[in-house]
């Protein structure tokens, strides 16, 4: 009973979604209020609708109702209860599910907004609408979750071990609050465009919206990135696999409306980039479910392929983007204009800025498909990976985080060049000879870590120098520091974020060190002065699974400093084996250990990795999610928005 | 099915593991079998997969090594027999040109459009009035049509 | 309406063009580029008592197929009914490579679920599939009278495969 009233309320979704697609779009080319007053209620009621049928599944899930298809193929009755409850978005039609609890979300969000005036937020909401009822027609016609198994499975099939794990519950959620989130911007733009308005208050009130999405994307990606670190056994962070690089395009192209939507705030310029960019971030978070949810492309975590899915989802993209960006071709010409700006000025600079991040996301975007691509035109099966994104990425970001340091500097309108020289010298070069000295103290120099030491420097001297200049004047420091709006905090934590990101990607690529070994019980294993002592392996029992745990003592400088238990796990309902790595975490390294497969009765063997300053990786996102965070919620969106949007 | 490759990797493990013995020739093993694409799991390279195949590849790439092959013979190796799928570098030639000099090519053109833009607008501010007062003006034209 | 401004439509233009044939396309199978290539030499023991050997010359001359399989292959159970039922045919010898098993497991297979093999020939360590490029079992090979390989199925052989991909192309080699 209760998976049908999910489905149900699936229906009613899609009805309420269409009608709040269609109606207050039309009421506001013809200037009905009454048309137009229909968006608030029938936006709460979308979501309301999709939290009873997410609630009914998750029921189902809990309740072990095998009957329902989807829940008889992801879950199992031994599962413990917070993975089942998790396992609702544990695999294709869920996760759908998910997106579009999600998406409803963010457009109730936004239909409790006061500040926007009414023609205006009777668009906004409208196109959500749309984006939504197309996205529930495809849920409901080629992936419904309430699909009945006749007859009912005795027992379920589990829950993919791989996903049952902390970092899992979270991740899909984050990711999808963030791909979703860009959908705002989207529709702000796009009704925009419609009505042909674009002013300072139209880019100041799709701020705070973009910035709160993309902290969320942030940090989704940063936690799939550390789940595949630990959970996957291999100690990778990143992979450019398809899937990372569906989330990684948005995440470039948001970066870059974030940045874009700056300067239409501030100064009125570039209204048709940051359009541009708005439709971009969210038509890449659509191609990204395209691209892992049709089978076009082979990776890691690709969902089952159903060309019947990737038609429906094509369909869906060309009627979003396609839509848009007719839209945009129509609309363009009204979206010139913006103040005066020097080729030196904080406009040019951002604008540059800009430019760059979308040609380094458009290279994700032709690496990750030119696999397809070269197979439809028969030039035969390569793959691309990633040698190839590390050769082009680095010289493409390089550019981009020189500028991202001066652009603060320089002044909007224009600047003088010799001044800003005469600022900035110092610190180049203390970077450039922190590169070097930094490189050659590691023992291994690179001229890869030298330069992404000297960059890190750059980024570090050049926020410390901008605080400074925030800090030193007249007035007293706590003055200073209360003069500081929120957005700014959000620049430097989000820039400083990216030198912490820089440091660990840099340390850890260059002074890493893995070894596979058989050990034999009771002897040890070195690597880089660490000392691994394979004391025993027991049996364990887990809920769902038995696991051979190995207790591996690790000692440094003839120390124990941690005894670490990796496992080697079957979970009985799938028969599946999985590793279970085991970490000594630290601020400057990581030491990590996972179990492999035994030699013999008495003779394992070990993986054993060390990671120097893996966690200033993750450390740099977070930074990042937080400077998005302060900017999100600078008080001076809410007060002058209210001030300056149109009655 | 989620990670069902993954999986399936998994389940082909066996325990076949190289020796190693903290060589160059270890490192050699390991940075040439990281850029060789698995092709059972086709989203981990050789060097992290466990699958039957990819360990014995990376026997066969040890043994070739041993035996004093250089790089790019053990690359070729591959190619003869999986094509250049096994290659996470590909390979410069006609069917990559585009893959390899797009980036080039975008860096060039947005660097283009960029100073193109600067030039553009430094002649518009010559030539046109303030933008102020045409942004109130188109502001206002449009307001009145929205309420018409 | 301004030209510029219609770059982003026609870039997603090519885009979905692009998306919507990958849609016909399978990214997993990896065609091999041995086809048309002479079949890589092998001399190995025979899968029986007399342990003989078998050398890809002493098929010189005639059309015949490799059939790559393994007892542990779960795939290989069922493609071997359709083997079976062919073999009875007569229409060419089927060789299997037995890839990466044990002996005893092999011939038991074989005595369970019938043998359509001429004969099977034992690649232990699996250097032979190697040279063949085998990253999935069951695989097939068509190889021509010149010792050329000609034609490669990835995956278990369907009827449906055998009548529309095999077949004719073995009736042309053989007419040749």
């Amino acid at each position: 009973m209760i998976p049908e009233l999910g489905h149900f309320a699936l229906i009613l979704t899609l009805l309420v979604a269409t009608v709040l697609g269609i109606l207050p779009l039309l009421g506001a080319q013809r200037n009905d209020a009454a048309l137009m007053a229909l968006a608030r209620p029938a936006a709460r009621l979308l979501f309301m609708l999709v939290l009873v049928s997410f609630g009914c599944l998750t029921w189902a899930f809990v309740a072990n109702d095998f009957s329902v298809t989807y829940v008889a193929s992801h879950s199992h009755s031994q599962l413990p209860l917070v993975y089942r409850i998790t396992a609702v978005w544990g695999s294709h039609e869920g996760s759908l599910l998910l997106w579009g609890l999600m998406l409803t979300g963010w457009t109730a969000a936004v239909s409790f907004s006061r500040r926007l005036p009414d023609v205006f937020n009777a668009r906004v909401l409208a196109v959500l609408g749309l984006v939504a009822a197309g996205f529930f027609a495809f849920l409901l016609l080629t992936s419904n979750p309430f699909e009945r198994l006749l007859p009912a499975a005795l027992e379920g099939e589990d829950l993919n071990p791989l996903l049952q794990d902390p970092g899992m519950v979270a991740h899909p959620p984050l990711l999808y609050m963030g791909y979703v989130g860009f959908s705002v911007a989207f529709a702000f733009s796009i009704a925009a465009l419609i009505g042909g308005q674009f002013d300072a208050a139209w880019a100041r009130l799709s701020r705070p919206w973009t910035l709160v999405a993309w902290l969320f994307l942030t940090l989704g990606i940063a936690l799939g990135s550390g789940w595949a670190y630990y959970e996957l056994g291999w100690g990778g962070w990143w992979f450019w696999d398809p899937v990372e690089n569906a989330s990684f395009m948005p995440w470039l192209a948001g970066t870059a409306l974030i940045h874009s939507l700056s300067v239409t705030e501030k100064r009125g310029a570039f209204k048709s980039w940051t359009v541009l960019l708005a439709i971009a971030a969210f038509s890449l978070s659509l191609l990204g479910t395209f691209l892992v949810r049709s089978g076009v492309l082979t990776s890691v975590h690709a969902f089952a392929a159903d060309p019947k899915r990737g038609i429906f989802i094509l369909a869906l993209l060309i009627f979003v983007v396609g839509g848009s960006l007719c839209l945009y071709a129509w609309r363009a010409a009204k979206l010139s204009g913006g103040g005066k700006f020097a080729n030196l000025s904080r406009e040019s600079m951002l604008l540059i800025n800009n430019v760059l991040l979308a040609v380094v996301a458009a290279t994700v975007l032709l690496g990750t498909l030119y696999p397809l691509l070269a197979d439809a035109l028969h030039m035969g099966k390569l793959s691309v990976g990633p040698p190839y994104f590390e050769a082009v990425f680095v010289p493409l970001m390089v550019p981009v985080v020189l500028l991202m340091v001066v652009a603060p500097f320089v002044r909007w309108r224009g600047h003088e060049l010799p001044a800003l020289v005469k600022k900035l010298l110092p610190a180049l070069g203390a970077s450039l000879l922190i590169g070097g000295a930094g490189a050659w103290a590691t023992g291994t120099p690179s001229w890869r870590t030298a330069l992404g030491l000297a960059l890190a420097a750059w980024v570090l001297l050049g926020s410390a120098q901008l605080l400074w200049g925030r800090l030193t004047g007249q007035g007293t420091l706590m003055a200073r520091l209360g003069a500081i709006p929120g957005s700014w905090w959000g620049m430097w934590l989000a820039h400083l974020g990216i030198g912490v990101f820089i440091i660990g990607v840099s340390l850890v690529k260059t002074m890493e060190a893995n070894v596979d070994v058989a050990v034999k019980l009771g002897e040890s294993a070195e690597l880089r002065g660490y000392t691994f002592t394979l004391d025993k392996v027991v049996e364990a029992q887990g809920p769902n699974y038995t696991a051979m745990r190995g207790v591996v003592r690790v000692s440094h400088d003839g120390q124990t400093i941690n005894v670490l238990h990796p496992e080697k796990r079957i979970y009985t309902a799938r028969q599946m084996p999985m590793t279970e790595a085991s970490i000594d975490a630290g601020i400057f390294r990581d030491v990590y250990v996972s179990l492999g497969e035994p030699v013999d009765a008495s003779t394992w063997v070990l993986r054993l990795y060390y990671k120097p300053m893996v966690r200033w990786i993750w450390a740099g996102c977070l930074l990042m999610a937080l400077g998005g965070l302060c900017a999100a919620l600078d008080a001076r969106y809410r007060k002058l928005a209210k001030i300056k949007a149109p009655a | 099915m989620h990670k069902l490759i993954v999986m399936l990797c998994l389940m082909l493990a066996t325990n076949c593991y190289a020796v190693q013995t903290g060589s160059d020739l270890d490192a050699r093993v390991a940075h040439l079998t990281e850029q060789l694409r698995c092709l059972v799991c086709q989203n981990q390279s050789i060097a992290e997969s466990q699958a039957d195949l990819a360990m014995d590849l990376k026997r066969e790439v040890r043994e070739m090594l041993e035996a004093g092959k250089s790089d790019a013979e053990v690359r070729d190796f591959m190619v003869e027999r999986y094509g250049d799928f096994v290659l996470y570098d590909p390979p410069m030639k006609t069917s990559t040109l585009l893959l390899w000099l797009g980036p080039l090519v975008l860096f060039l053109a947005a660097i283009g459009a960029f100073i193109w833009r600067l030039r553009q607008r430094s002649r518009e501010q010559d030539a046109a009035p303030p933008d102020e007062a045409e942004l109130a003006k188109a502001r206002a034209l449009l307001t009145n049509k929205d309420e018409q | 309406m301004k030209a510029k401004a219609l770059i982003p439509l026609l870039i997603f233009i090519g885009l979905t063009v692009f998306l919507a044939i990958g849609l016909t396309l399978n990214p997993r199978e990896i065609p091999s580029p041995l086809i048309d290539k002479p079949a890589p030499a092998f001399n190995l023991r025979q899968l029986n008592a007399s342990g003989q050997a078998l050398k890809l010359a002493d098929m010189q001359g005639k059309v015949w197929l490799l059939n790559v399989w393994a007892s542990w292959c779960v795939a290989c159970r069922d493609e071997h009914p359709v083997l079976v039922e062919f073999s009875k045919r007569g229409v060419l010898p089927i060789i299997g490579l037995n890839y990466k098993d044990r002996d005893a497991d092999a011939l038991d297979w074989l005595q369970k679920f019938g043998n359509p093999y001429t004969t099977s020939i034992v690649d232990a360590d699996g250097r032979v599939g190697i040279d063949y490029g085998v990253y999935g079992v069951p695989e097939t090979f068509l190889i021509d009278g010149k010792g050329r390989i000609r034609y490669k199925q990835i995956g278990p052989i369907t009827p449906e495969v055998l009548e529309r991909e095999l077949l004719p192309r073995i009736k042309e080699l053989q007419g040749a």
